[in-house]
């Protein structure tokens, strides 16, 4: 079994008949996820890519039996559809969509305190590339195809610094049991430390390759976790090295506000808390490579 | 986004907070009128530029009659101003605040920030007002205090009265510090704001509670939502590039150095700038395409990095997942058949059908430098510059 989803996960796409939601589907179909329908309020009923739509995410789980969905919606709606994802019992939700407001993401966590922690859904994102567990299913926008089945578990806040280190871990044929993208937001459903904890106990992961940015306590939180509870090695890199002080680097999260946000104050605490460090993003691949061989 | 002081200013007033009298004007001849209707004996000439430390810089003025108010505003008018928050090209003043001046008794710190931590909004107060939360923060951390907003409930009046009394305020003026500190993050939370700082807030010697200086930022996500808010935007205020990529949907950032960068993605364009400094070089920018890197997307950012005089040497970098190189390609020769570039060109492209994508770039009749690894186009670049 694989971390978070598993080859048989039965998966919803919210915003379902929408361009987005339609070619994302598609894609995710064609690499053999379990699509088993969708949600798009007032089309309840008809069929779209031979699967069913329903007007409600609880209607779509009580004729489906879906435990994971995905959001294209709206960044004004997508909050709205996360909490009904929660409501109707769904377990994992990817947010794919950039843009949410953060006042949103805080009432959307604030929302989910209403459930015990084993009822609680797992929201990952938003701004994300989602989930793949290579060779299972894939809940995410991410190119399958890039990513080789095996026993490294990726997580990273952007999509594309994360393709380029499953290219990289593919080209020395190192492959990964799954990939989570939390996203570029100042606030996200799941941190590093909620994803790296769910790697830990996985079976199917011998080390962690985490991919951080300048901003927040997010890194820094996850390395002291790895300091104190975990067996597994560890394997960081920190994003944003120039990065000027006071700047949103595009990702909305990627800002330096306090001290241990830059680059250099993350890679230095996440030393001092045993993570190995790629020395840059060019050296990931190898990086990994050196530390399986020591495994 | 940010807004101007004196804007802050009109917002927390329509929160119920306490501002000194004051006016905006943007010309000497309307200053001096203003000065006089706003009365009193003294004046302070503000110049209203999206940066702090104004004072050190000299866009604060005190002056004591309105003939001098009309001098400081003709002087500060027009002007750029270089603070320790502006970088060295300064911001220019197009709008100046006249205020009554206050007599100060007091100075104390109030900021709402969102705290990543714990996922909530956070109120900091401090009794050592006037200097900046990190000064404050690193020469008297003890005078900080804290209190967290429970967003499903909002602030409450307790939460307030703590603070108020934690600040040291005298019992006779606890209901108006609360109502201030109540104020401050109704206008937080109602406005989808990011930071809101009074600093100072002062106690008067009329034992008036007064927000002297105030600060707002917003989010640029949640403008869609806050028509009001967003027509406070002063372009003026912002790098000319920054304007022309946040209005094309570009994610840019402006820097000092001189090779331009074209990226997919924010990760990786963070990533590709370390590159740059690894291998000796100084990026002039960052800029995020979108993770999609469509045609229409590159040609922007081709004429965006293209603005930039000081670009010596462009590196584009794009990992094509779903979108592929060959489609990537294609739209790069495109954009260069409009545009015309001056100097060496690095691309490297990696993911689905790189060696197509190759292909029709070598086919082309683009005159570039491939490069296939990120090291190898970092270093492909600071090369091309000598």
């Amino acid at each position: 079994m694989a971390v978070i989803i598993e080859k048989n996960t039965k998966i919803l796409i919210q915003g379902f008949t929408g361009k987005m939601g339609t070619f994302h589907a598609e894609e995710m179909i064609k690499y053999g996820s379990n699509v088993v329908g969708g949600v798009t309020p007032g089309k309840g009923g008809q069929k779209h890519l031979d699967r069913p739509v329903f007007n409600t995410v609880k209607d779509a789980v009580k004729h489906t039996g879906a435990t994971a969905s995905i959001l294209f919606v709206p960044p004004a709606f997508a909050a709205d559809s996360a909490m009904e994802a929660a409501d109707a019992g769904i377990k994992t939700c990817v947010a794919i969509v950039d843009g949410i407001p953060s006042h949103d993401m805080i009432r959307i966590k604030r929302y989910m305190k209403r459930y015990s922690k084993n009822e609680k859904m797992t929201l990952v994102g938003p701004n994300c590339a989602g989930i793949i567990s290579p060779g299972k299913s894939m809940l995410g926008i991410m190119p399958g195809h890039i990513y080789k089945e095996g026993r490294v578990g990726i997580i990273s806040r952007s999509g594309t610094l994360g393709y380029e280190a499953a290219q990289q871990m593919k080209n020395l044929n190192i492959g990964i049991s799954t990939s989570v993208g939390i996203g570029g937001d100042p606030i996200n459903g799941s941190s590093f430390r909620d994803i790296i904890e769910k790697f830990e106990t996985d079976n199917e992961t011998d080390a962690i390759l985490m991919i951080g940015e300048i901003g927040g306590p997010q890194e820094v939180a996850a390395g002291e976790f790895a300091k104190a509870n975990m067996k597994k090695p560890v394997i960081g890199y920190i994003a944003g090295l120039t990065a000027p002080k006071g700047r949103v680097m595009g990702h909305a999260g990627a800002i330096v506000s306090a001290y241990g946000e830059s680059a250099i104050e993350k890679v230095e605490i996440l030393k001092e808390c045993g993570v190995i460090i790629s020395k840059n993003p060019s050296v990931m691949g190898d990086t990994v490579k050196s530390v399986l061989e020591k495994i | 986004m940010d807004i101007h002081e004196y804007q802050a200013k009109e917002i927390l007033a329509s929160f119920g907070v306490t501002i000194p009298r004051g006016g905006i004007v943007y010309s000497p001849e309307t200053a001096e009128n203003k000065a006089r209707e706003i009365g009193g004996s003294k004046w302070v000439v503000k110049a209203q530029i999206h940066s702090g430390a104004r004072g050190k810089a000299g866009g604060v003025v005190v002056c004591n009659s309105p003939l001098e108010v009309a001098q400081a505003t003709d002087r500060l008018l027009g002007k750029k101003l270089v603070t320790n928050q502006t970088g060295p090209e300064g911001k220019i003043v197009n709008r100046i605040y006249i205020e009554e001046a206050t007599d100060i008794e007091k100075e104390l710190y109030l900021g709402l920030v969102f705290d990543r931590s714990s996922e909530s909004i956070m109120v900091v107060a401090s009794t050592e007002g006037g200097m900046s939360v990190e000064e404050i923060a690193k020469e008297k951390p003890e005078s900080i205090i804290r209190s967290k907003i429970e967003v499903a409930v909002g602030i409450q009046s307790f939460q307030a009265r703590e603070l108020a009394f934690g600040l040291g305020i005298e019992p006779e003026l606890i209901r108006r510090a609360s109502e201030t500190i109540i104020g401050c993050a109704k206008a937080f939370s109602e406005l989808d704001a990011t930071m809101v700082e009074v600093n100072p807030l002062v106690i008067s010697k009329q034992k008036q509670i007064l927000a002297l200086d105030c600060k707002m930022s917003f989010d640029n996500n949640a403008m869609f939502r806050r028509d009001k808010v967003s027509e406070l935007r002063d372009k003026t205020q912002e790098d000319e590039k920054e304007v022309y990529a946040s209005d094309r949907g570009l994610n840019y950032v402006s820097l000092d150095g001189n090779i331009g960068n074209i990226i997919n993605g924010a990760g990786l364009a963070m990533a590709s700038m370390d590159m740059i400094k690894l291998a000796g070089g100084e990026p002039a920018n960052f800029l995020d395409v979108g993770g999609g890197a469509t045609p229409e997307k590159i040609v922007k950012a081709f004429r965006l990095i293209t603005m930039d005089k000081k670009v010596k040497v462009i590196l584009v970098n794009i990992f094509a997942g779903i979108n592929r190189c060959d489609w990537v390609a294609e739209g790069i020769v495109q954009a260069l058949e409009k545009i015309e570039i001056k100097v060496p060109l690095v691309i490297r492209l990696a993911g689905t059908n790189v060696e197509k994508g190759n292909k029709i770039l070598q086919e082309s009749k683009l005159n570039y430098i491939e490069a296939n690894t990120l090291e190898d186009a970092a270093n492909k670049a600071v090369a091309a510059l000598k």
